[in-house]
């Protein structure tokens, strides 16, 4: 195939975070502070990005605004050329920050949203007064008018309030909603039990969503990620592996998806000691998974294939054992009981306490 | 609401919605929260023209005569075009 070249990047600029969601999508291996590239690293990052194609950037985390150099890294991917858009739930952001931000030319931002209310938010996110904290920087958003996404990760435990937080998101004056059910990787998936849905949740968000799509439009925008694990078939991982977008880790690994390095098989790059042109056309981690000529059978005879590329690889690693296999959310799948069995296992017994996200040690 | 412009309603690139040069693929892109849209000539020709002091009306008529088309033709064509990108808070209106 010919490679185009990629549209978005995350930037993962640091793995710390106040918060401690037992969904997180960071690697259950946090990096330290001492491993996370400089402001020059990131800024020379972000140049060879726009270079390369690159037009959207997401500055993301862990919790982006724990770096003291993020109206630094704002500007210098903006004097690229970049389209900034910061990924934060909000905490260490002032109102002083955002005066900076806005002064550095940042585009938008997405605030996550970890629950409803004050007792439910700070117990998913494992931080106390941090909703308060978000509710309040939230508003600075909304005066300033800064383009606002709010993305509201949804599990078990806060699917029931899929109207409030709707509500909340126009209280918020956000023009987009992303209902975005959690996806089992990283962290999620020591807190799957926990976690997931149920089938009732599942079809009650779906009609949620759609009486409410129609009733605010020209009000607020949705994107929709419904609970994989009940879909017939599985979702395209970001757009197709290696083809609309990259990932760069705090130490300056460049990743295909968030989770590729669960898949232990891969060596990975970095953009500290290689161009990130290089490793986007010819990095082994990139070419493994690319298109669909790899596809194994019953993808490589199926007309999806041109629109999921198989589904997602580290799905198929943590459910079928196999990276290289069709994803096991897909009906299709020989696989498939695998799933059939976690919603099984999941839809009995509450799976204990969470295990929050947190460095070891 | 209606996504449906009236011929009066002067849209508007709201804040955090930009064109841009892809200076990589070529032609211009629209910049948008998480997204980036690829315009072809026609779309391009109807953004240029969105800059929330002309009209609807007014825009469909300098489209016809730039195309040498008919403007119910035009105004349908940019209808569909900017009603999709409103659905999506994109574009904003001034009555
Ligand atoms: S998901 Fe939660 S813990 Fe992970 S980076 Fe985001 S706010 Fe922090
Ligand atoms: S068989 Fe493969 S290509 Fe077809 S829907 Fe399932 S995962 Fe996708």
């Amino acid at each position: 195939m010919t490679v185009p070249p990629p549209i978005a990047m995350l930037a993962e600029l640091t793995h710390r975070c106040p918060l401690a969601c037992p969904y997180c999508s960071n690697p259950q291996d946090l990096l330290g502070r001492e491993a996370e590239m400089t402001t020059g690293e990131w800024a020379d990052a972000f140049h060879q990005a726009a270079e390369l194609g690159v037009l959207q950037l997401h500055l993301s985390g862990g919790e982006p605004a724990a770096r003291p150099d993020l109206a630094e890294l704002t500007a210098a991917a903006q004097g690229c050329g970049l389209y900034t858009n910061l990924i934060t739930s909000g905490i260490g952001l002032t109102p002083r920050r955002l005066d900076a931000l806005e002064a550095a030319g940042l585009d938008h931002i997405q605030l996550s949203l970890q629950g409803t209310s004050a007792g439910l938010a700070d117990w998913i996110g494992g931080y106390k007064g941090g909703f308060d904290r978000k509710m309040k920087i939230a508003a600075e958003i909304k005066t300033r008018g800064i383009p606002l996404t709010l993305n509201a990760v949804m599990h078990r435990h806060n699917l029931d309030d899929l109207e409030r937080t709707i509500e909340m998101a126009v209280e918020m004056g956000a023009r987009r909603l992303e209902v975005a059910s959690v996806q089992f990787h990283g962290w999620a998936s020591r807190n799957r039990a926990q976690l997931l849905p149920t089938r009732a949740q599942t079809e009650a968000a779906k009609r949620i969503v759609a009486e409410a799509e129609q009733r605010l439009r020209g009000v607020l925008a949705f994107d929709f990620v419904p609970p994989d694990y009940y879909a017939d078939y599985p979702k395209a991982c970001m757009g197709g592996w290696g083809t609309a977008g990259l990932n760069i880790a705090p130490d300056g690994t460049v990743l295909p998806c968030h989770a590729a390095q669960t898949i232990p098989h891969l060596d990975f790059d970095n953009v500290r000691s290689k161009p990130l042109a290089a490793i986007w056309y010819e990095g082994a981690a990139f070419n493994s998974y690319r298109g669909t000529d790899w596809l194994p059978q019953p993808c490589r005879s199926c007309d999806r294939k041109e629109s999921d590329f198989g589904g997602c690889r580290c799905q198929a690693l943590a459910l079928a054992g196999d990276a290289g296999a069709a994803d096991p959310v897909c009906r299709k799948s020989p696989r498939h009981q695998a799933v059939l069995d976690l919603l099984e296992a999941g839809s009995t017994g509450d799976g204990g306490g969470f295990v929050y996200r947190r460095a070891a040690g | 609401m209606k996504l449906a412009l009236a011929p009066s309603d002067r849209p508007f690139l709201p804040r955090g919605v930009r064109l841009a040069a892809d200076k990589v693929r070529g032609g211009t892109v629209l910049l948008c929260p998480e997204k980036a849209i690829a315009l072809d000539a026609i779309g391009e020709a109807i953004l240029s023209r969105v800059d929330g002091s002309t009209s609807f009306k007014e825009i469909v008529a300098a489209l016809a005569v730039a195309y040498d088309a008919p403007a119910e033709q035009i105004a349908g064509d940019v209808q569909r075009f900017l009603a999709g990108l409103r659905a999506r808070m994109y574009l904003a209106v001034r009555p």
